[in-house]
């Protein structure tokens, strides 16, 4: 099996538009992806047909909306093959789910002088919440140091890793290097010292087979919109034996047993952290994404975005002036530079004045620019139904930008 | 001149471009022109908030009227400060706070001021009208 990229794009009206008069080149997935209609299909199915709030009332339509949201929970679970549906939380996104943890987890083990370690290369979403948890409790945020290929220095993890670090949240694919880290050695050797794991897997799940138990992760999080999904809905998986340990993340309706005003008990596991009315039609539209790429194969789509990102490498590496930021063997998807001297704001620019969707700037990890000394990257991002010829009418376009700022 | 003689020497400067490349070609030749801001100025307390690309401003006022310098590390966000210093330099501050600055979007620059658009247009342009009422104020007091 493989990709036959030009009957996968049908499945994507949005691609097949002009901007600024030329063919949509989108090359910004990293950002968010485009959806196929099987996913917005769904999400029209539920609200002309399904719409009903969930776990409450006994009609029809409540029951069937609660089981198909059940089902979707189902699917996650063998999509990122957990031991238990009831460690699927549903959240609005990678960074809720993070922030989730960080409050929870923090509220009941995190304490004055402990540590909390991230890495060189996060994401703010994987940066901020920890700060914020670390400032509230007095901890210390600790930093894995990274090299200059983007590669995160494993030499210095056994000592980052004391007895004083309560959790460690490392990205599983750096969103501004494409850097795949290599978090099963991360996980094992903080397991050694009884340390729980976050994988902030938001832009890892889009191209590579995730499997939560293989790798023993603790916590794992990804968005459902990197992943061809809706916007708004993300998943945030947990060993059930630290959720339970956890406390609430929000009050509220669906994460109750009981109520009397002079206490709570809260509801059991996934829904204690489930406050409030679901996201279920987005809940939905996830479940027909994880299908959508269940159906076509993981294997099959990461080796054809590679033999993408092999290509585009060649390219733009004949480019005179051009300078790779991230360079690690074990890269996805992301292309991150800069050439000549031109301000990635001015390339980006003229290149949405071709018709060509990029990222400009500093994608969220402005400690990552800072360690480069650049004030942002270009930063060119795949997905499945990217093609040789976008790659082309890429180079073209990068090229009449190089003659108007010579 | 006047602001709004400036602006409509600018307005159809842009009109005999029949293209966006040509119309940014514009823009980046302005940017060779800016009136530059003392390297010891590019400070943090001269720097413009809310760009993509840095924007550092400065104002001084010299018999009266405000004389704007800048500079930008982007060659796009630069021409288009040059762009507003042609217009609002060297002019009284009254002036500067009355200017309706239509040349934008006649030209089309406005398609860079809606305050999403990262290059901070808006943002340039509210901080030389802070400049021209803070003078205001000053000679004013005087």
């Amino acid at each position: 099996m493989s990709i036959n990229v030009e009957q996968l794009r049908r499945e994507f009206p949005v691609l097949s538009q002009t901007v600024n008069g030329k063919p949509l080149v989108y090359l910004d997935n990293a950002a968010t992806t485009q959806k196929p209609k099987a996913v917005v299909e769904r999400l029209m199915d539920y609200y002309y047909k399904e719409n009903s709030n969930i776990h409450r009332g006994a009609h029809y339509l409540s029951m069937q909306a609660t089981e198909a949201y059940e089902e979707a929970r189902e699917t996650t679970r063998m999509y990122l093959n957990a031991a238990f549906s009831r460690e699927i939380i549903f959240t609005r996104g990678t960074t809720e789910s993070i922030n989730l943890v960080a409050s929870s987890f923090s509220q009941k083990f995190l304490k004055e002088g402990d540590e909390i370690l991230i890495s060189a290369m996060e994401h703010h979403s994987n940066i901020v919440p920890w700060q914020m948890a670390c400032q509230q409790k007095g901890a210390t945020l600790k930093v894995i140091p990274m090299d200059e290929q983007g590669v995160l220095r494993m030499d210095t993890l056994d000592e980052l890793l004391t007895e004083k670090t309560r959790l460690v949240a490392v990205s599983h694919v750096s969103n501004a290097l494409g850097t795949i880290n290599p978090v099963e050695d991360i996980i094992g050797k903080a397991h050694q010292k009884g340390i729980p794991v976050l994988i902030d897997g938001a832009q890892a799940v889009p191209h590579m087979k995730v499997d939560v138990q293989k790798l023993d992760c603790d916590f794992y999080c990804f968005s459902g919109h990197k992943l061809y999904g809706p916007m708004g809905v993300g998943v945030l998986y947990g060993k059930e034996e630290w959720l339970e340990q956890m406390p609430p993340y929000q009050g509220g309706g669906e994460m109750i047993k009981e109520v009397r005003f002079t206490g709570t008990t809260y509801n059991e596991l996934p829904f204690k952290f489930e406050a409030g009315t679901p996201n279920v039609g987005d809940v939905l539209g996830l479940e027909a994404a994880l299908r959508f790429v269940s159906y076509l194969r993981h294997d099959v789509i990461s080796v054809y975005e590679d033999s993408l990102m092999q290509y585009a490498m060649k390219q733009l590496a004949t480019l005179p002036g051009i300078r790779f930021i991230g360079t690690a063997e074990h890269k996805t998807s992301v292309i991150s530079f800069l050439f000549d001297d031109i301000h990635p704001y001015d390339s980006g620019v003229i290149l949405d004045k071709l018709g060509i969707a990029v990222r400009t700037g500093h994608h969220c990890a402005q400690p990552v620019m800072d360690f480069f000394n650049i004030p942002g990257t270009i930063r060119v991002s795949f997905a499945m139904y990217n093609s040789l010829k976008e790659i082309d009418l890429l180079m073209d376009a990068l090229k009449k930008v190089r003659t108007l700022f010579s | 001149m006047n602001i709004q003689e400036i602006e409509g020497e600018i307005i159809l400067e842009f009109a005999s471009f029949e293209d966006w490349l040509d119309k940014y070609n514009h823009i980046i030749e302005s940017a060779r022109n800016i009136p530059r801001i003392e390297p010891k100025y590019k400070e943090e307390k001269f720097l413009i908030q809310g760009c993509q690309s840095q924007v550092w401003l400065r104002a001084d006022l010299e018999d009266g009227k405000v004389i704007f310098t800048a500079d930008s590390d982007a060659l796009i966000t630069r021409g288009i400060i040059a762009l507003l210093i042609r217009v609002l330099s060297n002019q009284p501050p009254q002036d500067i706070i009355d200017a309706k600055l239509e040349f934008i979007e006649k030209t089309g620059l406005h398609q860079h001021l809606s305050p999403t658009r990262s290059n901070g247009l808006a943002s340039m342009v509210k901080q030389m009208k802070l400049y021209a009422i803070a003078f205001k104020a000053q000679t004013e007091a005087q």
